[in-house]
């Protein structure tokens, strides 16, 4: 018998693995997952999920979202939450690329007034907003600047000129998150942070100019300012080096106190530390220096955007109406409240490859969206449509306010190279109206859109088991890949 | 025997290096690592770094040591082709690592690691010495 015959189905999209599979679970795993996918999902995963569940002070349920697929020791698409009376803080829960996130920008720009530049406005992002493996930012920041962006994030880039203070409303914690304090951050975390700051990385990370394709939800599109038809750009991007060196710092420095601390773990990379101890708090204020860091690189990146749209269309950016609907973090762990059975306690929530999706009401949801829940941006790949949905109360009540992260990998690269060709993959985008520029060939080929898993049937599962309702469907006109 | 070959895993890349010694396997792994980035066939040796690291054990050792190739790569702005190890007792690595700055117009651009990790990390040695590591990317 394997373990995927264990799991019951609770209704229709979700799956419980019961807490008494395994003696050593405690808590349940919960799977939002459609049928095709159960039946296709690595065992693996499911063992992840499992081994989640066996972590100290873990509450409710272990989560895997429609995207779930193996990661290293947690999985990814997880969501799990743990007490900070007897829980486990873990670098693994995380992931290398902390605050790996997506942020999309309006206008009030038609595909009809952008149609003659397109070409000019993607070779220009393209050579303005650094990218690829080996890239540097345009700007060297000094030894003591670092420092300024780790501990402030987006607000460092706000006041040094890089977008509007106003930007700061919509972005998740505001871009900053107070934890964060750079004097326990390694020295070679800093040396990598400072030449890559302002480039957008490389493997799935992309700069997209869209369209509003279709909407799904009037009230909520307004709300957001979303209208069909409307120019938008996506960047997903991270903490680039700096993120994943605190990441390993972490991983070795929990790799001793999980047996210091007698903890049991299923996996090597599920090291963890009691929240109380001191190695668990100076990993929640680095993780919050690298969140920072990345918000700072995708607000640097945001004043790029717009000053290349003001070069090559002759307008301002404020005329334009270059607002940002919002930025979203889908590797961080955040301490939140949420209600356990029936009581409030504050929790810290991992996230790894998952989106906070929450609900009306919620004083973190920035005011204007307060009323319908905050914007959940989830990115396809290369050549595909993204989504906008909104937070949901199913989403607060089952998944701490969590849904998917978009489309995972289910093509390896080197499979990937030999099925698809860099210069077929181009001209098919082409045939479809849009434009592609990458650093090179290999990335093209590693990022076909068949390489991944199909992101219209994970926003669907978002939707239908109601942890997150959809909004507005946006299709790319033009990609930058690094 | 080759000195190094790649492995498929769904969203990363894995490889295994080989050696006689410990020392040879660990060289050949910075090949491997430097393959994945780029070509080491067009790297010149123009400019060398030395480091030295000391682990808890050899699997932490390998660790350690592929970290500090990244570490030199992004830091340096460099790509390496020619790697000198020496490891006492196991766990006490002095590293030579040749190679030159990144020139995009001369070094092929393949893929950008993000970290090692832990997955499936071993060290084995039967008549030689086998590594293996996965790599983020």
């Amino acid at each position: 018998m394997t373990i995927k015959d264990e799991i019951k189905k609770v209704r229709d999209n979700v799956y419980e693995i019961p807490g008494s599979f395994n003696k050593k679970m405690r808590a349940s795993g919960r799977l939002y997952i459609d049928d095709e996918s159960f039946e296709a999902l690595e065992e693996g995963a499911v063992e992840q999920i499992v081994n989640v569940a066996c972590l100290p002070g873990v509450q409710r349920y272990s989560i895997g979202l429609p995207d779930i697929h193996f990661g290293y020791g947690f999985p990814i698409g997880g969501v799990a939450a743990f007490s900070l009376r007897n829980g486990i803080v873990s670098p693994g829960g995380v992931g290398f690329d902390i605050n790996c996130g997506v942020r999309l920008i309006k206008s009030n720009l038609t595909e009809e007034d952008i149609k003659d530049h397109l070409d000019e406005l993607t070779e220009a992002l393209f050579k303005n907003i650094p990218s690829g493996v080996g890239s540097k930012g345009k700007i060297r920041l000094g030894e003591d600047e670092i420092n300024d962006v780790l501990d402030y994030g987006a607000e460092w880039a706000v006041e040094n000129g890089y977008g509007w203070p106003e930007d700061l409303e919509v972005l998740e914690e505001n871009g900053r998150m107070i934890d964060a304090d750079s004097s326990i951050v390694s020295d070679k975390a800093k040396k990598r942070g400072i030449p890559q700051l302002g480039s957008l990385g490389s493997g799935n990370h992309f700069l997209e100019i869209q369209v509003v394709d279709e909407i799904y939800d009037e009230k909520a599109a307004e709300v957001f300012g979303l209208e069909k038809g409307m120019i938008v750009v996506m960047i997903h991007s991270g903490s680039r080096g700096c993120g994943h060196q605190i990441c390993s710092d972490y991983l070795r420095i929990m790799d001793k106190a999980y047996k210091n601390y007698k903890i049991q773990i299923a996996d090597r990379q599920l090291a963890c530390a009691p929240l109380d101890s001191k190695e668990a708090q100076n990993y929640i204020q680095a993780m919050a220096a690298a969140a920072n860091y990345a918000w700072a690189n995708r607000q640097m990146m945001t004043h790029w955007i717009r000053e290349t749209f003001e070069e090559i269309l002759g307008k301002t950016a404020k005329d334009m109406e270059m607002d940002i609907v919002y930025d979203v973090a889908h590797n961080i762990a955040k301490m939140e409240t949420h209600k356990v059975f029936k009581n409030e306690m504050e929790v810290l929530v991992h996230r790894k490859g998952a989106t906070r999706a929450f609900g009306p009401c919620r004083e973190e949801v920035p005011e204007k969206y307060r009323e319908i829940g905050q914007p959940v941006l989830i990115p396809g790949t290369m050549g595909t449509a993204s989504y906008v949905l909104r937070g949901t109360e199913v989403a607060m009540e089952e998944t701490f306010g969590s849904t998917a992260h978009g489309a995972g990998r289910v093509l390896s690269r080197s499979k990937a190279k030999k099925e698809y060709d860099a210069d077929k993959i181009t001209d098919d985008l082409a045939s479809k109206g849009i434009k592609i520029k990458a650093t090179s060939k290999h990335v093209i080929e590693e990022e076909a859109p068949g390489a991944y898993k199909d992101v219209d049937s994970v926003v669907r599962v978002s939707d239908s088991t109601g942890i997150a309702k959809l909004v507005a469907k946006v299709k790319p006109l033009s990609v930058c890949k690094g | 025997m080759k000195n190094f070959e790649y492995f498929d895993v769904t969203a990363d890349i894995g490889f295994k290096s080989y050696g006689k010694n410990l020392n040879e396997a660990f060289e050949n792994a910075g090949m491997a690592i430097f393959n994945i980035i780029s070509d080491t066939d067009d790297i010149d040796l123009e400019r060398e770094i030395t480091f030295e690291i000391t682990s808890e054990d050899e699997v932490s050792l390998l660790y350690d040591y592929l970290e500090e190739l990244l570490f030199y790569h992004e830091v340096e702005f460099m790509l390496f082709s020619e790697f000198h190890v020496e490891i006492d007792d196991g766990l006490h690595l002095k590293a030579t690592i040749k190679g030159e700055a990144i020139d995009w117009d001369k070094h092929e651009r393949k893929t950008e690691i993000k970290a090692i990790t832990f997955h499936k990390m071993h060290v084995k040695k039967t008549d030689v010495v086998e590594l293996q590591a996965i790599v983020d990317l």
